[in-house]
């Protein structure tokens, strides 16, 4: 076994626990560190695909700054342990035969994927070198997917203006 | 043998590790001693003097102190990110400096040609920022996981220092890329080469000197130092965030500081202030001496003062050293300074000078500046310097479109 894929099953280990432990810790701030954990994993994995910019704008973005204010947030507010009720008739009717309809899904493309990547294997197939460079990267960007790039950031603005009209005094 | 004939490069990071680990844990502890001192100075005092001349053992006398102190958990305390947090402060503090190249030669350890950096990646200023911005889950954590009430306003303030301030910090160095081109330190170093008017060095701080300026003052509120030390005023919040911890977590806490003043003074160096480029031009050859004479200077300064000491410990400390500076110094001269060993110090010279200049002058920020107040802080980092690395960054971008950049 290959250290590559040594590190994609600790990673993928990692990531799983932390997301699993998201759902089941009671404590606020143990869920958005068990979040941060996902984070951090899935920027490994981008690492080992040769994606390093990605990873790195992953651990940047997510990581170092929406879970930092989640956290700040969750401090400010000083929320409480959680507390466990059952499970309500939306989630027990409607959400459980999703989660496993999906858990389905997945499965079944997973295995499929992976059948077809064998037999392109075998019949000498690979896969072609990913752009990863930073420059074929943000020439993509600015060109190709020019406009959804705008958009997002329109999209943004609107936030930004959103929060600014909640959070301004009502006595104005 | 056979293992590192295997694995060249796992086997000569390691060592690469080894050293800059065992050299930035050193530097640390004598940053301490170094901030110590000089703000004595600052305030008419002698600072640490009795332990080793000149209290130069001070910094080992603190460690082991810390060490042999009683560790006390809060029985209140969230057991789990308690301890992950002085960890987690401490590790990336120090994992950032693997990105930091000090200087352009390549030496070979073992045979194997390296760089005098850990980590050589096309987007190192990138990875660099990454890493120092999951610093800030340490101190969060640990206001949070003290269950206490000083340390959480303490966590809360750093937490929301360090997020307003990284904006500016961020921005104020896109200016250098934009100039540079690349994210890569020994190109942004590489771009930086040259002299205006034959005698300017062509460093970024020259164009780029609001970026500076922005940079250097989000950096210190980004470390927690004054005067932006809010989160352990230690008048209204008696430590900040760290109240509650003692012994070696306290002591990681504080290292981690450290660490991070010396990785923001690196990053300023690479950026503004040329890296290891030399300020004098190429052609003036007696440059190549400077190392070596200013080893060979401060060895005969330590003999000399070493000889005129009161205390019996410096007497005989003191001359040894001096005579292993006046060594070092002498082969960093030989051959004309052209040896490969003279041609090697001289990236790591410079680079190491420019650092201990911005470290100074930290510290001298520290023994003269008071503490802000903290609408003041806020008001002051969204108000001031987020528009003026704005204004840095849009003018900086407009001549580069017109083609008017050096």
């Amino acid at each position: 076994m290959s250290v590559a894929m040594l590190v994609f099953i600790a990673c993928g280990l990692f990531a799983v626990l932390g997301a699993v432990g998201l759902i089941l810790a009671r404590e606020p701030v143990h869920s958005a560190l068990s979040l941060v954990l996902v984070m951090v994993a899935l920027a490994v994995l981008y690492l080992l695909l040769g994606a390093a910019f990605i990873a790195a704008i992953q651990i940047l973005v997510y990581a170092g700054a929406v879970m930092v204010l989640f956290i700040f947030v969750i401090m400010l507010l000083n929320a409480g342990v959680e507390v466990r009720t059952n499970l309500s008739h939306l989630a027990r009717w409607v959400g459980l035969p999703l989660a496993i309809l999906f858990l389905a899904e997945m499965t079944y493309s997973l295995f499929h994927e992976y059948a077809a990547r064998t037999a392109l294997a075998a019949g000498g197939a690979v896969a072609g070198p990913v752009p990863a460079s930073t420059e074929e990267l943000s020439m993509k960007l600015f060109t190709e997917y020019v406009l959804p790039f705008e958009l997002t950031s329109i999209l943004i603005l609107i936030a930004i203006l959103g929060a600014l009209v909640l959070a301004k005094k009502e006595s104005a | 043998m056979e293992f590192v004939t295997q694995h060249p490069v796992l086997v000569v990071s390691l060592i690469k590790i080894a050293i800059a680990l065992f050299v930035v844990m050193t530097a640390l502890a004598y940053l301490t001693w170094f901030e110590r001192k000089v703000v004595a100075r600052i305030q008419s005092r002698w600072g640490p003097y009795w332990v080793g001349p000149h209290g130069l053992l001070q910094p080992l006398a603190d460690g082991i102190k810390f060490l042999f102190k009683e560790d006390v958990v809060p029985p209140t305390a969230d057991k789990v990110a308690y301890l992950l947090a002085p960890f987690l402060a401490l590790a990336l503090a120090l994992t950032t400096l693997a990105l930091v190249p000090i200087g352009p030669a390549t030496i070979s350890i073992l045979g194997q040609p390296t760089q005098l950096v850990i980590s050589h990646s096309p987007i190192a200023l990138i990875l660099l920022f990454a890493i120092s911005s999951v610093g800030v889950y340490g101190v969060m954590l640990a206001g949070w996981s003290s269950n206490s009430k000083y340390p959480l306003l303490g966590g809360l303030r750093s937490s929301a220092q360090m997020i307003s301030y990284e904006v500016s910090l961020t921005l104020s160095v896109v200016g250098v890329l934009l100039l540079a081109g690349s994210f890569d330190f020994y190109d942004i170093v590489g771009h930086q080469a040259g002299h205006w008017f034959h005698f300017l060095p062509s460093w970024e701080i020259f164009p780029q000197f609001l970026g500076f300026i922005c940079y250097l003052t989000a950096a210190i509120a980004e470390t927690n130092r004054v005067p932006f030390d809010l989160p352990e005023g230690e008048t209204e919040l008696v430590a900040g965030f760290h109240t509650e911890y003692s012994s070696f977590k306290f002591a990681m806490f504080f290292m981690a500081e450290y660490g991070n003043m010396i990785t923001v003074s690196c990053l300023a160096t690479l950026l503004f202030l040329g890296g290891w480029l030399s300020p004098f031009p190429d052609r003036w050859s007696w440059q190549l001496y400077l190392p070596g004479a200013g080893l060979i200077i401060g060895g005969l300064a330590l003999i000399v003062g070493g000889l005129r000491s009161v205390q019996w410990n410096a007497k005989a400390v003191f001359p040894v050293l001096g005579l292993v500076c006046i060594g070092v110094g002498y082969l960093c001269t030989l051959h004309g300074a052209t040896h490969p060993v003279a041609k090697a110090v001289q990236g790591p010279f410079w680079f190491i000078s420019k650092v201990f200049l911005l470290l100074f002058f930290y510290v001298w920020a520290r023994g003269t500046l008071p503490r802000f107040r903290y609408d003041q802080l806020m008001s002051f980092g969204w108000k001031f310097l987020l528009p003026l690395s704005l204004i840095n960054l849009v003018g900086t971008s407009i001549f580069v479109v017109l083609g008017w950049h050096p």
